[in-house]
C-alpha cells in the first residue's frame, strides 16, 4: 500500500512538476524574444494577445502541425531518437531539483553528481542528431558540441566542489540550509570564484551567446539541427531551455541560498519573511534567465579556439584555485 | 590510429548561406576547424551588365551602374557619369558637383552601415545590426526625399544631376550628421569595448602592405593595411578638392584595422557633408551639353580637340582607327574601394565597351590567401572584413 | 611624372616594341607588340622614378571588323608613390588567341585573367589556373566577343545545363498534376 501511495504521490508531483516546467518553458521563449527586442529597439512579438502575450502557444500550435521531414539520406533510427534523448535527459535533472523546503520529487542525498551526470547526457542527443544528420554544417556542429560540453563540465563540475566543501553534502537541500550561517544566507560571497567559473561554464554549458558554437548560426547555418524540423526541431529547443532553466536552479541552489530570504533583508522588511519560499526561488532563478538574454543582446560570439583555451586555461585553474583555498579554510576554522 | 585513410573534409559554404554577404560560393577543405584550402566561386550574380551596355545607349547604361554594388547605387552612377564626361569632355556646375558629394559620402555612411550590421552580425553581436539599421533607415528615407528611390537612385545624370536639392532636405540632413558622430560612438562602445570582439578581429586575417598592394586591394581593406591611397585625395574629382577631410589608415592589416578605418571613415564622411552643405554655391544643375535621354539616341558629341598621337609603325594604316576609338579610364572612391569605368567610345550613341573594375571582384580574390590557415569562424570574419557585395563582383 | 615623359622613357627602351601611343584627356596609352608584354610591364614596375607597383585593371577589348589583330589587351598601371597612372595595350589576334600571364608579377591579374578568359577566350600563357570564372563551366562561346548575340536567339546554342534543368522542371510540374 506504502509503495503504491508513493507511486501515486509522485506521478501527481511530476505531473503538476512537468506542467509548470513547460509553461516556464514556453514563456522563457516569450520573454527571450521580448527582452532581447528592446535591447535591440524593437518591440518584439506583438501581434498574438496584447503585447504578443500568446505566441508561445501560437508558436508551439505551429510546430507541432508543421511537416515532419526526414531527410532521405540520414540514419532514420539515430535521426528521430536524438531529440528524444536530449529532451529526456533535461527533464530528468528536474527530479532531484528542489523549489522550496520539502518541495521536490526525489531528495536523493547525490542530488549534484545526479543533474551534472544527467545534464551530460544530453551531449549524446547533439553528437546523434549531429552525426545522423548527414550533413557537414550538423556534423561540424555536433563535433564542436562534443568537445565543448566536454571541457566545460570538468569546469563546471570543478566550480561546485568548492560549495560541496563547504556543505558537506551533496543534497541539493541540504546545501541551501547550510548557507543560513554565511553571509547573506548565501555562498554567494564566500565562493565568488566558484560563482564566476559556474557561471561562464553554465553559458558554455547550454550553447548560449558567447559560446554558441555548435549552433553558430553565421557559420554553421544552425549546427547540429540544421536538418530538423517541425517537432523534433522544437524538442531541441525544448531541451535547450531546460538545460538553461536547470543551470539557473543549480547556480540558485548552490550560490543564491535558494528559497531562502537573505536574512538582513528580513530584519530591515519584517513583513517580506510572510512571501514563500518558492517566489524567492523563482526571482532568483528568473534572475539567471534573464542573465542568458542579456549576454545574447550584447555579446559576440568566441573562436573554437578560443573556447576551448578559456575552458582550460582559466576556467579549469580558477576552479581549482578556488577548491584549495576553501579546503584551506575549511581545515583551519 | 591509422591515419592513411583519413582525408579532409570538404565544406561547400554557399552560396545559400546566412554569412557569405549574397551568392558567394566557397569550398573549404577542412582538417578539424583548419582550413587547408579556400576555392571561392563567383558568377552567381552574373547578369552581363558589360555585354547589355554595349546594346544600350550612354543615357539608359546609367540604371545598369545602380545594379552593381546595390548598397551604394549613387557611388556608381557618378563613377559612369564621371566616364562619360570625361569622354565627352564636359564641365560639370559647380552645385551639382557638390550635391553629388553629398550624396556620394550619404551612400558611403549607409554601405558602411549595413557593413558594421552584417560583419558584426556574423561575428555573433546581433544587436549592432538593428541599431545600424535605424541610422541607415533614416538616410534611405533622405535618398527618398531628393531622389525618389530608396536604393537604385538612378540620380546623377552625365553633366549633373537630375533634380535640385531642397531646403528642407538640408535641414534634416544637418540634423542627422550633427547626431551621427554620438551614434558611430554607440556602435564602438558595443563592440569596440568588447574582448571577444578584439579577440576575435585583433592579429586575424593580416595582410601587409606589399601583398595588399600586389593583390590590388583598394578603399579601406588596403588602408587598413597601412597604405596612403585613396581616389578622392589622389584623382579628385567633384567636389573633394574643395573640402577637407583627412584618409584615416590603419597599420597591422588585420581584420580590425579594416574594422577601425571604416569606423573613422564614418566621421569623415560626416565632416565632409558638414563642409558641403555650407559652401553650397547656388547655379545650375545640370550642363548645358549634356546629353538627352531622346529615343532614338543620337551619338554623343565628343570633342576630340586634344587627342595625340604617335604611330611608330609604318606598314599599318591606323591612323583613323586611332582617331575613332577613344577611350578613358575614371574611378571614384566606392565605399568598397576603386570603382573604374573604362569606356570605350566609337563616335555612336552606345559604348563600344564599358568595362567595370569592380573592388569587390578583386577583393574576393583575396579570400583564399586571407583563409588558408584559419579557422572555419575566422573565413566569416574575414569576408565580413573584406566587405564584398556580390552584385558588384559578379556583373 | 607627366604622361608622355614616361611614354618617352618607354620608348627608348623598347623602340621595337611600342606600336603607337595616343594621348587623350591627358590619359596616355601605349599600344604594344604582345611579345614582350611581360618584359615591358616588368620594366614598368621596377624602373625607379617609374614603379608602378599596382595594377588596378586588366582587361581587353574586342575591334572585330575594325582592326587586325582583333583583341586588345589592356592594362591599367598606377603607382601609388608618384600618384601617375598608364594604360598599356597588347594586340592579340585571333588566331592562336594568346598572350603572356602577369599573374606572377601581380597577383591581383590571377583573377582579372580569368574573367578575360572567361569572356573573350583570351588564353594566358602561365596563368596557374585558367578557368571560367563568372559563366559556368559548361558554357559555350565568349560572351563580350562582339560576335556574340546579346539577345538569346540561340536556339540549339542555348546552355546545355540550363535546358536540362527546364525540362527536369517541367518533369517535376507534371507528376504534381
Amino acid at each position: 500500500m506504502d509503495t503504491l501511495y508513493l507511486i501515486a504521490v509522485t506521478i501527481i508531483k511530476t505531473a503538476i512538476y512537468f506542467g509548470l516546467l513547460m509553461l516556464h518553458v514556453a514563456y522563457a521563449t516569450y520573454a527571450e524574444r521580448k527582452v532581447i527586442g528592446h535591447i535591440q529597439l524593437r518591440l518584439g512579438p506583438m501581434v498574438v494577445g496584447p503585447h504578443g502575450i500568446l505566441q508561445p502557444i501560437a508558436d508551439i500550435i505551429k510546430l507541432i502541425f508543421k511537416e515532419d521531414i526526414i531527410p532521405s539520406a540520414v540514419d532514420r533510427r539515430i535521426f528521430t531518437i536524438a531529440p528524444l534523448i536530449s529532451l529526456t535527459a533535461a527533464l530528468s535533472t528536474f527530479a532531484v531539483i528542489p523549489v522550496s523546503e520539502g518541495w521536490v520529487i526525489s531528495d536523493i542525498n547525490v542530488g549534484i553528481l545526479y543533474v551534472l551526470g544527467i545534464a551530460g547526457i544530453g551531449i549524446y542527443g547533439i553528437i546523434f542528431a549531429g552525426w545522423s544528420s548527414n550533413s557537414k554544417y550538423a556534423f561540424l556542429g555536433g563535433l564542436r558540441s562534443a568537445a565543448q560540453m566536454i571541457s566545460y563540465e570538468v569546469a563546471l563540475a570543478m566550480s561546485l566542489v568548492g560549495v560541496i566543501l563547504m556543505a558537506e553534502s551533496f543534497n541539493l537541500t541540504e546545501i541551501v540550509n547550510k548557507q543560513a550561517q554565511y553571509p547573506m544566507g548565501m555562498f554567494l560571497l564566500p565562493q565568488i570564484i566558484g560563482y564566476f567559473v559556474f557561471v561562464v561554464a553554465m553559458l558554455a554549458e547550454t550553447n548560449r551567446v558567447p559560446f554558441d558554437l555548435p549552433e553558430a548560426e553565421t557559420e554553421l547555418v544552425a549546427g547540429y539541427f540544421v536538418e530538423y524540423s517541425g517537432i523534433r526541431f522544437s524538442l531541441f529547443y525544448l531541451a535547450e531551455y531546460l538545460a538553461m532553466f536547470c543551470m539557473s536552479a543549480l547556480a540558485t541552489i548552490c550560490f543564491w541560498g535558494g528559497w531562502t530570504v537573505p536574512p538582513f533583508l528580513v530584519e530591515i522588511f519584517p513583513f517580506i519573511g510572510i512571501i514563500p519560499g518558492v517566489v524567492w526561488f523563482l526571482l532568483k532563478v528568473y534572475f539567471h534567465m534573464f542573465l542568458f538574454f542579456w549576454l545574447r543582446g550584447t555579446l559576440p560570439r568566441y573562436r573554437y579556439d578560443q573556447l576551448m583555451s578559456i575552458g582550460w586555461k582559466v576556467l579549469i585553474p580558477l576552479a581549482l584555485i578556488n577548491i584549495v583555498i576553501t579546503s584551506i579554510i575549511k581545515y583551519y576554522s | 590510429m591509422n591515419l592513411e585513410n583519413t582525408k579532409e573534409l570538404i565544406i561547400n559554404m554557399g552560396p545559400q548561406h546566412p554569412a557569405t554577404h549574397g551568392v558567394l560560393r566557397l569550398v573549404l577543405e577542412v582538417e578539424g576547424e583548419v582550413i587547408k584550402r579556400c576555392i571561392p566561386y563567383i558568377g552567381y550574380l552574373h547578369r552581363g551588365v558589360e555585354k547589355l551596355s554595349e546594346d544600350l545607349t550612354y543615357v539608359q547604361s546609367l540604371p545598369l551602374t545602380d545594379r552593381l554594388d546595390y548598397l551604394s547605387s549613387m557611388v556608381n552612377n557618378v563613377g559612369f557619369c564621371i566616364a562619360v564626361e570625361k569622354l565627352m569632355g564636359i564641365e560639370v556646375p559647380l552645385r551639382a558637383k557638390f550635391i553629388r558629394t553629398i550624396l556620394s559620402e550619404m551612400a558611403r555612411i549607409c554601405s558602411h552601415l549595413v557593413w558594421i550590421a552584417t560583419h558584426a552580425l556574423d561575428i555573433g553581436a546581433m544587436t549592432v545590426f538593428l541599431y545600424a539599421m535605424r541610422d541607415r533607415e533614416k538616410l534611405l528615407e533622405l535618398f527618398e526625399m531628393v531622389t525618389g528611390a530608396r536604393l537604385t537612385v538612378s540620380y546623377p545624370r552625365v553633366g549633373g544631376v537630375r533634380c535640385d536639392i531642397n531646403e528642407e532636405f538640408i535641414n534634416e540632413l544637418s540634423d542627422f550628421i550633427n547626431k551621427f558622430p554620438e551614434r558611430v560612438e554607440e556602435y564602438e562602445t558595443l563592440i569596440d569595448k568588447n574582448r571577444v570582439w578584439l579577440k576575435r578581429t585583433k592579429g586575424v586575417g593580416v595582410i601587409t602592405a606589399e601583398e595588399a598592394i600586389n593583390w590590388g586591394l583598394t578603399g579601406p581593406t588596403l588602408r587598413g593595411s597601412g597604405v596612403y591611397y585613396d581616389v578622392r585625395k589622389f584623382f579628385p574629382y567633384d567636389a573633394y578638392d574643395m573640402v577637407d577631410f583627412e584618409v584615416p589608415i590603419g597599420k597591422n592589416g588585420d581584420i580590425y584595422d579594416r574594422y577601425k578605418c571604416r569606423m573613422l571613415e564614418f566621421r569623415q564622411s560626416a565632416r565632409i557633408i558638414k563642409q558641403c552643405i555650407e559652401k553650397l554655391p547656388e547655379g545650375a544643375i545640370l550642363a548645358e551639353e549634356s546629353p538627352k535621354i531622346r529615343m532614338p539616341s543620337s551619338p554623343l558629341k565628343i570633342d576630340k580637340n586634344d587627342i595625340q598621337f604617335e604611330i611608330y609603325v609604318e606598314d599599318r594604316n591606323i591612323e583613323d582607327f586611332i582617331k575613332k576609338f577613344t577611350d578613358v579610364y575614371a574611378s571614384v572612391e566606392a565605399p568598397r574601394g576603386e570603382l573604374g569605368f573604362y569606356i570605350v567610345c566609337d563616335d555612336s550613341a552606345k559604348p563600344y565597351r564599358m568595362r567595370v573594375r569592380a573592388p569587390s571582384f578583386v577583393h574576393a580574390g583575396v579570400l583564399p590567401k586571407l583563409c588558408e590557415g584559419a579557422l572555419i569562424a575566422d573565413v566569416i570574419a574575414n569576408i565580413g572584413s573584406i566587405d564584398i557585395v556580390l552584385g558588384e563582383c559578379d556583373r | 611624372m607627366n604622361p608622355t615623359e614616361i611614354v618617352k622613357r618607354l620608348k627608348d627602351s623598347f623602340p621595337e616594341e611600342i606600336l603607337w601611343y595616343r594621348c587623350f584627356r591627358n590619359e596616355c596609352d601605349v599600344t604594344v607588340k604582345k611579345e614582350k608584354n611581360r618584359e615591358i610591364l616588368l620594366y614598368l614596375k621596377n624602373t625607379p622614378s617609374l614603379e608602378f607597383d599596382y595594377l588596378i585593371d586588366l582587361t581587353a577589348v574586342d575591334y572585330l571588323g575594325f582592326r587586325e589583330p582583333r583583341f586588345d589587351v589592356v592594362y591599367h598601371l598606377m603607382s601609388i608613390k608618384h600618384r601617375h597612372r598608364i594604360r598599356i595595350k597588347a594586340e592579340v589576334p585571333e588566331q592562336g588567341c594568346c598572350i603572356s600571364s602577369v599573374a606572377d608579377i601581380w597577383k591581383t591579374a590571377d583573377w582579372f585573367e580569368r574573367e578575360c578568359f572567361d569572356m573573350f577566350g583570351i588564353i594566358f600563357k602561365g596563368h596557374p589556373d585558367l578557368r571560367r570564372i563568372l559563366l559556368p563551366e559548361d558554357w559555350n562561346g565568349f560572351p563580350l566577343r562582339k560576335d556574340y548575340p546579346v539577345h538569346s536567339d540561340l536556339g540549339d546554342k542555348e546552355w546545355k545545363t540550363y535546358r536540362e534543368l527546364k525540362e527536369a522542371a517541367r518533369g517535376w510540374k507534371d507528376n504534381e498534376s
